[in-house]
């Protein structure tokens, strides 16, 4: 078997300190192989953001070990492309700009970063709109730029937290075929948050479901439904089983262990 | 058949005119409820001639003495003859001249000590509470204290209007800064951005609309500490006039004065105004 690409092996992660200590993530133990796609999934508050934030180098940990390519992680850097739910697109660069600008930080000369941020917007089909600002694009097509900024320097694997959380439904849709489009093109590894269990189904290999006091992860369930997968896949009696499966496992999840035991 | 809608065998509705009419009346005032500019402008121009008239009435009709309140008239007349005197624009000048050396002064400093506070905690700790702590003391106290350390002369105008202006410009600063979203800089780091280029590319530009704004607000003040600085002691400027007028019971002048006070900041302001619409107009700050 091939080595993960992700490693994230016994992790523990509190808030605070003395009294006001709490515990947002227990004993995590997660492997993430080359090119799958896994989301997590859990109530609000089992620290599924907060374990993407971890990984993506910006908050800190109290124990355990995290490897990408067995090289641990200590810092944020480039071979994690991260997508956050707010568009992050710098509302005083325009869309190509936007995605020159991590280009730049990636070391690319000039000539390259316009011609790599072009691709990358015709990937997400923005090219008409290489030139226009923030301001003047849909929340969809923000986090389209978003996107294409976020696979233009070829990190190792992409994070995405909530990222089509603040769309409106149909909006939401476009944008989950599209990226499953572009993942079932260009293949690579992404971790993905989401509450909506419909979008984790659809877009991942495997969906890990955290439960919380403290965040943990309760069940992990495969999805193997055939690709390339179309919007016509949700239909399935498959699919609804599924998507059912993890609705049920979230539910418990969301009850404290104690609560339970007591109960 | 045709797409249209069947129109006679729909039952008869209330005609639409008078509906149209009763919601746009109800809609006409309201909290919050958008107002035609024209109808805007209107009530802004009756409210200035209003109060024109009324002055002008109050004077005509000698309701009050010349003394106390002259009337526009009187006003304009000695306005136009210290403008051809050339009183006027020597005034003008002097004053502005130390406005913008001391709001220059207050702003070159507070800028980047705002950025660092809003950036940092450790300066944040270092430097925020002593700022606050200052920015309570009434800059009024310090003109004494400022004549005592700077004399008379343009230094102690700089001295008063950076007093009065610095501190406040400072804390508010901070808070453009700490308004930069957490995700931008989050955004930068997974980059692989130092903190100072983190700095200089992304939370400065992004805080740059706010900043701006907080200079055009702080600059407003900074007129009324230059006329405080130069009705106590001064030898040239707008509020040195002011206070020769009293002496003289030219409180025509002095009206006049306060009127091309207020004529001024309002176009000081209009002026910021429209940069920053060129400045920041792909922003869409609404933020």
């Amino acid at each position: 078997m091939n080595p993960p690409k992700l490693r994230i092996a016994g992790l523990h992660k509190s808030f605070g300190t003395g009294e006001r200590r709490t515990e947002v993530l227990r004993d995590i133990n997660l492997d993430l192989a080359d090119n799958e796609f896994v989301s997590l999934v859990g109530t609000s508050g089992c620290g599924k953001s907060t374990l993407l934030s971890i990984v993506a180098g910006l908050q800190d940990f109290d124990a355990g070990d995290l490897s990408i390519d067995g090289a641990p992680i200590l810092q944020p850097g480039l071979d994690r492309g991260v997508v956050f739910q707010s568009y992050t697109l710098l509302p005083w660069l325009t869309a190509r700009q936007n995605i020159e600008f991590a280009l730049k930080a990636a070391g690319y000369d000039r000539a390259t970063c316009r011609r790599i941020a072009l691709e990358h917007l015709d990937l997400v089909k923005l090219s008409h709109s290489a030139d226009r600002y923030p301001s003047e694009l849909s929340g969809g097509m923000k986090q389209r730029v978003a996107i294409a900024r976020a696979l233009s320097y070829r990190p190792k694997m992409l994070l995405m937290d909530e990222p089509f959380g603040a769309l409106d439904a149909l909006t939401r849709h476009q944008m989950q075929e599209l990226l499953t489009q572009i993942w079932e093109e260009h293949r690579l590894t992404v971790l993905f948050v989401t509450h909506d269990v419909e979008e984790a189904v659809y877009l991942s290999d495997r969906i890990v479901v955290m439960g919380i006091g403290p965040g943990r992860i309760t069940q992990t369930f495969n999805v193997d439904i055939e690709r390339p997968r179309r919007e016509e896949v949700m239909e399935s009696p498959a699919f609804m089983d599924l998507q059912r499966g993890v609705h049920k496992a979230i539910r418990e999840g969301s009850k404290r262990p104690e609560m339970a035991l007591a109960g | 058949m045709s797409g249209e809608p069947p129109a006679k065998t729909v039952p008869a509705r209330p005609a639409p005119g008078p509906v149209t009419k009763q919601a746009r009346r109800r809609r006409s005032s309201g909290i919050g409820v958008p107002i035609a500019r024209s109808r805007f402008l209107m009530i802004a121009v009756a409210v200035f001639v209003g109060l024109g008239l009324a002055w002008w009435a109050a004077t005509g009709l000698e309701w009050v003495k010349p003394i106390f309140l002259p009337s526009p008239g009187s006003v304009a007349t000695q306005i136009a003859k210290l403008a051809t005197d050339g009183t006027l624009w020597l005034d003008l000048k002097a004053s502005m001249y130390r406005i913008s050396i001391g709001f220059l002064i207050a702003s070159a400093l507070s800028i980047p000590i705002g950025v660092l506070i809003g950036s940092f905690r450790s300066w944040e700790a270092g430097i925020e509470p002593l700022v606050d702590f200052i920015r309570y003391m009434p800059v009024v106290a310090f003109v004494p204290l400022s004549i005592l350390w700077a004399g008379t002369g343009d230094t102690q105008k700089f001295l008063i209007i950076f007093i009065g202006t610095f501190f406040q410009q400072v804390l508010m600063i901070m808070d453009n800064v700490k308004r930069v979203p957490t995700d931008f800089i989050g955004l930068g780091r997974t980059l692989g951005l130092s903190d100072r280029k983190i700095l200089t590319r992304i939370v400065v530009p992004s805080a740059l609309p706010g900043i701006w704004d907080t200079l055009r607000i702080s600059l407003g003040w900074a007129w009324t500490w230059l006329v405080l600085a130069e009705l106590v002691a001064a030898t040239s400027g707008l509020g040195y006039r002011i206070t020769v007028s009293q002496r003289y019971f030219q409180t025509n002048t002095i009206i006049g004065y306060i009127l091309l006070l207020g004529v001024l900041g309002l176009i000081t302001d209009q002026v910021m105004k429209a940069l920053e619409k060129v400045l920041f107009r792909q922003d869409g700050h609404s933020q």
